[in-house]
């Protein structure tokens, strides 16, 4: 589904990722973690056809990403629900039409009661007609989430989503990462929050990568 | 016709949720708003001159049928053979497409309307004519005068139609300039929207990255900047519209020896002309921005 092949990736200066070779297979579940600054928001960029590598060969969907134009980006990001580290939103839009975007942006429609659903389930109901400049950053962490996976999305790219959250909430996002994994969903999230993954092994055959030298490596089982 | 106007129509209907992805304000609004209006409303009266012009044209153009006639007036015995004089001349003069001898009952029936009737027709002396169609490119008239008076001395060649050929001219050329100022404020109204439309596509950055980051494609995000430029240049314009159409309806009417000036305004079925400016610049306004955008769209990768 993703897979890198000797792949690198530096922003002008020196490396910051180099030599990573490894496949995401559809329907795994895989945490990235690493140091504040190690690559792990590159390593997703670099997954959602943000970023090209530098060198050597990604392939998404099967694509090599360097082929791929704007317009083939785009449909495989309709293929993803991507969780921004820094959760973009249109500030003059209502929260609900913030979440539906994905479905806005294809020209389909979100279902109203799927997104009540989904934005009640996230603790956000009540939000739902405030515009984003007013939600806290938890809030806004939820919705982000909450946009990422309301098409059901083949795959799941989250950039530190529960960085905000206090534990039950981040638990209830876990499940529902969970809940897609198991209908068959890939996941990635991006995560240094060791409990979070502990919590999560638990339940899901998750792995972990691990950022350490500019390399992205799988853990042992020693987390 | 019909399909582009289907192919608006979602781009100049109310504002709904699913366009609203660009942010509604932005001084670029009212810019293309007004610049729309205030080319319009000089469109209207370029189109108004440039009708004028052309009516004038017209009707200059058909009074000018390329007819001249030539009257002999002589002693009675002197007529047949000056007017034989004449014709033959007429045959060997460049220019000239034909020539015939209107018949003595001819010019009595064009003269019936002024003297009745009851006319005593054998008294009067009436001159010959003799009526000369000329080819595309026209005869030498101060040659053919010329020529005239040393063969038949008693020849007129009455032309009273030549002189408006130039006016003819000018009034075509103005016509034209007319539509040519159409076209330049066309331009010019493209030319203002693109930069109004990048300068929302900048502001919009972050908006653009977001709309990317959910999987929209290019034609989506520059569907979404289209549908607001056009439909405000189409408002513009249509308020334009109805400034310029004004003026003209309230110019002070007079009577027709006002002439040129007071012919300015549209006439009939040209009052609906004016209507086709604000379709025209949201179709500007369309493919102006839409280029804008794609390109922009380009450089933002
Ligand atoms: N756009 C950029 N241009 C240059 N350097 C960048 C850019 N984005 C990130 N970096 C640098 O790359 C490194 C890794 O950043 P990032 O991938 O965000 O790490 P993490 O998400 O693990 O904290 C950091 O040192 C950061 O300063
Ligand atoms: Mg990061």
């Amino acid at each position: 589904m993703i897979a890198f092949e000797n792949v690198a990736y530096n922003y002008g200066g020196g490396e910051l990722l180099s030599e990573v070779s490894l496949k995401l297979a559809p329907g795994s579940f895989h945490f990235l973690t690493g140091p504040s600054g190690s690559g792990k928001s590159t390593f997703l960029k670099l997954c959602y056809g943000e970023l090209l590598p530098t060198a050597g060969r990604l392939t998404l969907f099967d694509r090599e990403v360097r082929g791929l134009n704007r317009d083939e980006i785009a449909r495989i990001r309709g293929r993803m629900g991507i969780v921004h580290q820094d959760c973009q939103f249109l500030d003059h839009l209502p929260m609900a039409a913030n979440v539906a975007l994905p479905a806005t942006v294809t020209g389909r429609e979100a279902p109203m009661q799927d997104l009540a659903d989904l934005m009640g389930w996230v603790g956000l109901a009540d939000v739902m007609q405030a515009m984003p400049p007013h939600l806290s950053g938890g809030e806004r962490q939820r919705a982000a989430l909450a946009r990422a996976i309301i098409m059901s999305p083949e795959v799941v790219l989250a950039d530190e989503p529960t960085g905000n959250l206090d534990w039950d909430m981040s638990l209830r996002l876990l499940q529902l990462l969970i809940e897609l994994n198991r209908m068959g969903k890939t996941i990635l999230i991006a995560t240094h929050d060791l409990n979070l993954i502990r919590t999560a092994k638990q339940q899901v055959a998750a792995r972990v990568l691990r950022i350490a030298k500019r390399r992205v490596q799988l853990a042992g089982a020693d987390l | 016709m019909r399909r582009i106007i289907a192919r608006l129509r979602p781009f100049l209907a109310a504002e709904g949720h699913r366009d609203n992805v660009v942010p509604p304000s932005g001084h670029t609004a009212w810019l293309t708003t007004f610049t729309a209006g205030a080319m319009t409303f000089l469109a209207v009266f370029a189109l108004a001159l440039s009708l004028a012009a052309s009516r004038m044209a017209d009707r200059w153009e058909g009074a000018l049928a390329r007819t001249a006639t030539i009257r002999i007036s002589a002693p009675p015995d002197q007529i047949e053979l000056q007017t034989r004089a004449v014709l033959d001349l007429l045959a060997t003069t460049p220019g000239i497409a034909s020539a015939r001898r209107i018949e003595r009952a001819e010019s009595l029936a064009l003269l019936e309307p002024w003297f009745g009737p009851d006319l005593p027709l054998d008294a009067l002396p009436l001159p010959q004519l003799v009526e000369l169609t000329e080819t595309e490119a026209g005869y030498d008239t101060t040659g053919l005068r010329l020529r005239l008076s040393a063969e038949a001395p008693g020849a007129v060649l009455d032309d009273h139609t030549r002189w408006r050929r130039p006016l003819v001219l000018a009034a075509e050329r103005l016509n034209l300039l007319g539509l040519v100022s159409i076209g330049l404020i066309a331009t010019a109204m493209g030319a203002m929207i693109v930069l109004a439309a990048n300068a929302s596509l900048a502001a919009n950055a972050q908006v653009i990255r977001v709309l990317r980051l959910v999987g929209a494609r290019d034609s989506y995000i520059v569907r979404a900047f289209t549908r607001r430029f056009t439909r405000r240049a189409f408002l513009g314009a249509l308020a334009g519209t109805a400034a310029g159409m004004a003026g003209i309806a309230l110019l002070p009417a007079a009577d027709a020896a006002g002439g040129f000036l007071t012919g300015l305004g549209f006439q009939g079925a040209g009052w609906l002309l004016p209507l086709l400016l604000p379709p025209a610049a949201a179709l500007v306004a369309f493919f102006a921005t839409r280029a804008a955008a794609f390109r922009k769209l380009k450089e933002l990768t």
